[in-house]
This record gives C-alpha cells, structure tokens and sequence, in this order.
C-alpha cells in the first residue's frame, strides 16, 4: 500500500560526482508532509543537486532519502510519486499546452479523451483555458511558468520540487508568481521544495527555510528563525538585514558578556540562553539593520541604549520607507543603518556627517 | 518649388536634417550609392555564370525532331523527352532512374536512422570516442574513385558479385554516412537534455522519451539529414563507378550518355533529374518550413 504522505525526511544524504568532492555532504533534515520548503544558498552550495536527489534524477553516494515512510533511493520518479518543475520549465516545443500538461497521461496509456479532459480541468486551475492550443513559444515566461506547474501537477504527486521556479522572470512578474506557487501549493495539499538564491523569495514563501552552503545545512528552521535569529555569521550576512561585528569577550556579567571593540565602553550583548562564553573568547554579534538608531553626538541616547559606537557617514540610499544610511563604524565589515523615512528626514545626515550608531542592548545577538 | 517642399513627406524632412556625412552610404529614395550597382552587376554576373549554362540546356532540350546539340534552338516540342524513356539507344534512362531512386530511399533511410543513433551516442563521452570519430571524418576525405576501386576489388576478392544494392550501397553510404552523422552533431547540440530530463520525470519510458519528444522536437533537422543522404547518393559518381555493377545507376547512364549519345535527348535528361532534385529539395524544405510554423516562429530559449 503506498503512502500518500509526503513528508521527507534525508539521513546523512552525500553526493559526489568525481568521488572525491562531495558536492552534498552529509545533510539531515526533515520536512512535515504539506509544508512549503526552500533551500537556500549561493550557486554551487548543492541546494540543486539535493532537489534532484530527491526527485530521482542523481543518485546519492551515500545515505537515504525517505518519502511517506518509504527508502525511495534508486526508484524513479513515477515510483517516488515525486514531480519537477525545470529551471527553465522544458516544456516541449512542439506540442500545445493542453498536450503539454496530458503527457504523463499519455505515457501512462491513458485513452485521449481521458486525458485531455483530465488536462483541461488542470489548465482551468492554473487560468490557461483561452491559451489551451497555443505552443510553448507563443506564451509569456509567467505563462509558460503556469504550464510547467500544471504539467507537474496533474499526476497528482505528493511532493513538487521546483528549481528555481522564478529566476527566469522580470522582477514584477516574480512577485506575483510566488504568490500563485503558495496559492498552488495550498489548494494543492502537498509537499512543496523550492530551490533559490534569493532571500526574499525564500522567507515570503517558506514554512521551512534551509540556508546551505559548500553541501551543508547552515541553519533550517522557520522563516522568521532563520532571518531574525541567524545560528552564525555565514547565515545572518546571507540572509541579510543584519550587521555583524566580531571582537574579544572582555567580561562575563551575568546574563550578558561586554565585547571589546571601537567603542571605549565595549558593547553589552546579553548571552544566549543554555551558551557560556569566556574572557577571551573571540566572538561574532548580529545586530538587525532596523534596530541601529543614530543620534548626532552629544544628544541622549534612545532609551534601552547602553552602547553607542561614533560613526561617519559612507554613503545614504533612499529606499522609499526607510532611508539607507552606510557607516564606517567597524573597521573592515559594512555597517548599515535603515532609518525609517520620516525619522531620517526630521532631522537629516549628510554623507561624512559623524553620528553615533546605538541600539537597544537586548537585540544584540550573539552568533555560534 | 516650395509647393513641392510642402507636399515631403514628413520621413523626407528628417532625412535631410541628418548629419551630411551618413549621406554616401545611407540609402535613400532619390538615388542609391554606387557600391550598390557595382556589387549588383558582380552578384548578376555570378548567377549568370551559375545558372547560364544549366538553362542552356533546359532549353535546347525543348526543342523538335530536328534539334540539335547547339544553338540555334530549332522548333518546340516534348520529343525527346518522350523519346528519352522510349528509345532503347539512348541507353536505359528508366531502369537505371529507377534504381537510382530506390538506391537513394535506402541510402537516405539507413543515413537518417545511424546518423540519430550516434547523434545519440556521441552526446556523451565513451571510450574510443575520438577515434571512431576520426575513423568516420576518414572515410569522408579518402578520395571517392579509390575508396569505390576498393570496394569493387574487395567484393571480387570474397568472390561476391558487385551490384547497385550491395557494393555501391555500401560505397555510397561511406560518404552520406559521415555527412549525416555531422549535420546531426550540430542537430543535437541545439537539443536541451532538460527535455528528456523532463520526459523521464513525467514518467516516459526510454523509448516513449525518443519517440514522442526526441524525435518530434528534432524532426526538422531529420529532415535536412534526410536530404543530405538522399541528394549526396543521388548524384554520386565516383564511389559507384566501380561498385555499381552490371546495371548503371542514373549518374553512371548519363556519363555513358556523354559519350555515345548525340541527341537532346540528353539535355532531357538533365531537365528531368534537376526536376527530380528540386522537387526533393522543395519537399524537405517545405517540410521544415511546416515544422516550425506549426511549433510558432521562434521557440525561446
């Protein structure tokens, strides 16, 4: 009896195409049946070649991919009930949309009026009815996208993996086709992975976000996890909006340790719960990008402020909202401050004004 | 004179507020650079040079009873066509026409299917592969005369009979062979595996794969390897010159004509198997032009 669950679950998952770089190296991870995941990282970190794994297009070198309860390594696609959609969709070029999307039926055997009445209630789901006869070149890249999902879609797989679903469109077009990928993935019920790059793309889609990188998982967990409470360095200044500062451990007070650094006075970082730092240590510190208020020196600091490092003015970038301000507040990593609009422009900064960067003592974030 | 101004149309206008320099070489309406006329009657005078001769012929073979080899045309009629297939001294236009149409289906067959199957099999690296290829670019470059004496006086050493449908198949197909399995390594290069890829994750099985997506997506380029074969065995001469037996195939007929025959019908000759060939050329283009007006003008990507 096959199972309909399509939960995933990898177990020391390696994959090496020359036997001797592993490309994938040793990943675990489970994902709940139904979730929307998304591996992220930068080309070459192996987010495609797992996604491929587990559609059944490479073989891993070692380890077990687990679908529904059920070892699927060395099964096809069919077997797997796992479906793809392609980078650049591969739809064929020489068949309609309608033919396009009743292929699996057509390898299946099944009779054409089957089929096709099959591929026309799909084509209605993803809003191709008036283009059902057109061939692939003569629609839109937003268009062939819907195409490609429904031709995924129609065998009614338990998991869809997607590599890289939207890089092939403008950036408007993107936007409104991520949405249509949730709407999918949730009218459809099933397993979703979405191989990307791009950060935003991942944490606006994913229940599960999985930050590689060289064939490891840097950090998998929830969306807001991974962007406001990143593990490391190499996460928080992937997936951005943090500031990251490193420098010596001077004392350990308490609940907080103060770290040694430009300011005169250290900065105060509260310790993460169930961690212990000592003197000496060299540690690293996220402080999100919002959080950074800045104050003309000489003024009082906000309240809950307890550090406040002096700054000059890079360079400004006004980004509608909020106000980019970039700072040579530490000495080799970029510093940078988003000021909400209506705050910067009360009161302005000119490019090589000195500021004070403060922020509040509690979102400083110690990192692994 | 300002009536005339008035009524320029507005592009008019514009042309003339252009920089003075664009002039010589831009075209316009009123007159066209001399380069122009000076590559025209160059390119005229090349498709006299390469036509001429040939509508020579085409001509004089419409001419009456009385014709001749030469000009002046004398009289019109269809004389020696008819007189072409009816004639038994003008040698065996029909039989050897005949053989060699059916000589050139089976070479253009067996090249269209070989020239896939390694299109196929050379997409990835195996051992070897670099001299098979050289073996295949050698027998491309041997002289055709002696690579068809060699065929001739292998098949007289095995004590075989050498005839149109053994020896010179096999001579021909030493020379479609290799043109065909080169027009197919361009073919696939423009073939994205992501499409079998695709084929395989929707569940197509290895042959369903070949026959519903490989086959239909590379049709055009069959095609051109198609009129490769069938063009290449069609008017080969040297290779089946000593391969091709007791029965001539149709080049082989003319050149024998060549010597003995001293009517138009010859000039009939020509008019017809360029008529062949055009309808053949004009089928398979016609056929890829089909192709992709059906899959739309551009296919992205």
């Amino acid at each position: 009896m096959k199972s309909d669950r399509g939960d995933i679950e990898l177990a020391g998952v390696c994959k090496s195409f020359d036997g001797a770089t592993y490309v994938v190296d040793g990943v675990n991870l489970k994902i709940a049946d139904g979730a929307y995941c998304c591996f992220i990282g930068p080309s070459g970190c192996g987010k495609t070649t797992i996604l491929r794994m587990i559609a059944g297009h490479d073989d891993p070198t070692a380890g077990e991919i687990v679908i529904g309860g059920q070892n699927v390594v060395g099964l096809a696609p069919v077997q797997r009930r796992t479906a793809m959609m392609f980078q650049s969709y591969a739809l064929f070029p020489h068949l309609t949309v309608r033919e396009n999307i009743a292929f699996a039926l057509r390898v299946r055997g099944q009779s054409k009026s089957d089929r096709l009445r099959a591929a026309d209630a799909m084509i209605e789901k993803v809003r191709l009815t008036q283009f059902a006869d057109r061939l692939p070149a003569q629609l839109s890249g937003g268009q062939q996208q819907r195409v490609a999902l429904a031709r995924a879609a129609i065998t009614e797989p338990r998991v869809l993996l997607l590599d890289e679903p939207l890089s092939a469109l403008d950036e408007q077009l993107r936007v409104q086709m991520r949405q249509e990928l949730r709407r999918m993935q949730q009218e459809l019920g099933i397993t979703f992975i979405h191989v990307t790059h791009t950060q935003l793309e991942a944490i606006a889609l994913a229940d599960l976000v999985v930050v590689m990188e060289q064939g490891r998982i840097k950090q998998a967990g929830p969306a807001r996890d991974v962007y406001a409470h990143p593990h490391d360095r190499y996460v928080a200044e992937f997936m951005g909006g943090q500031n990251v500062l490193s420098g010596r451990v001077e004392k350990v007070n308490g609940a907080s340790f103060t770290l040694a650094q430009a300011a005169p006075e250290g900065i105060e970082v509260p310790l993460r719960p169930r961690s212990a730092v000592s003197v000496g240590d060299k540690v690293d510190i996220a402080v999100r990008r919002d959080d950074v208020a800045l104050v003309r020196p000489g003024r009082d600091l906000p309240p809950g402020c307890t550090t406040s490092l002096p700054s000059r003015v890079l360079a400004i970038e006004y980004q509608g909202y909020f106000v980019k301000v970039m700072l040579d507040t530490v000495p080799d990593d970029e510093f940078v401050a988003y000021v909400p609009e209506k705050t910067f422009f009360a009161d302005p900064f000119a490019v090589g004004d000195v500021v004070m960067a403060t922020w509040a003592t509690g979102s400083a974030l110690p990192l692994a | 004179m300002s009536a005339v101004l008035a009524d320029m149309p507005k592009s008019d206008v514009s042309k003339t507020v252009a920089p003075a320099t664009t002039k010589a070489i831009a075209p316009s309406k009123g007159g066209r650079p001399w380069t122009f006329y000076v590559l025209a009657a160059l390119f005229a005078f090349y498709v006299i040079a390469l036509y001429g001769p040939m509508f020579c012929i085409y001509i004089l073979s419409f001419q009456d009873i009385r014709g001749g080899l030469v000009f002046p045309m004398k009289g019109h009629s269809l004389h020696w066509f008819v007189d072409l297939f009816t004639q038994v001294r003008t040698g065996d236009v029909k039989g050897s026409f005949d053989r060699s149409i059916k000589l050139a289906v089976i070479v253009t067959v067996i090249t269209v299917v070989v020239s896939f199957f390694a299109g196929l099999g050379f997409r990835k690296r195996f051992r070897g592969d670099t001299f098979v290829f050289y073996m295949m670019i050698g027998s491309l470059v041997a002289p055709g005369l002696v690579l068809g004496l060699g065929t001739g006086l292998l098949f007289q050493a095995l004590g075989l009979n050498a005839s149109w449908y053994t020896s010179a198949l096999g001579a021909q197909l030493s020379w479609t062979l290799p043109f065909g399995v080169l027009v197919m390594f361009a073919v696939m290069s423009r073939f994205n595996h992501v499409w079998e890829e695709a084929a395989y994750d929707l569940g197509a099985s290895r042959w369903q794969s070949i026959r519903l997506v490989m086959i239909p997506v590379l049709a055009p380029g069959l095609v051109a390897v198609a009129l490769f074969g069938f063009t290449l065995s069609y008017d080969e001469f040297a290779r089946s010159l000593q391969t091709a037996g007791s029965l001539n195939t149709l080049p082989l007929e003319i050149w024998s004509m060549t010597l003995n025959v001293t009517s138009p019908s010859l000039y009939a000759l020509g008019t017809v198997t360029t008529i062949v060939s055009f309808v053949v050329i004009g089928a398979s283009l016609g056929t890829i032009v089909l192709i992709q007006k059906r899959r739309g003008s551009a296919t992205k990507g």
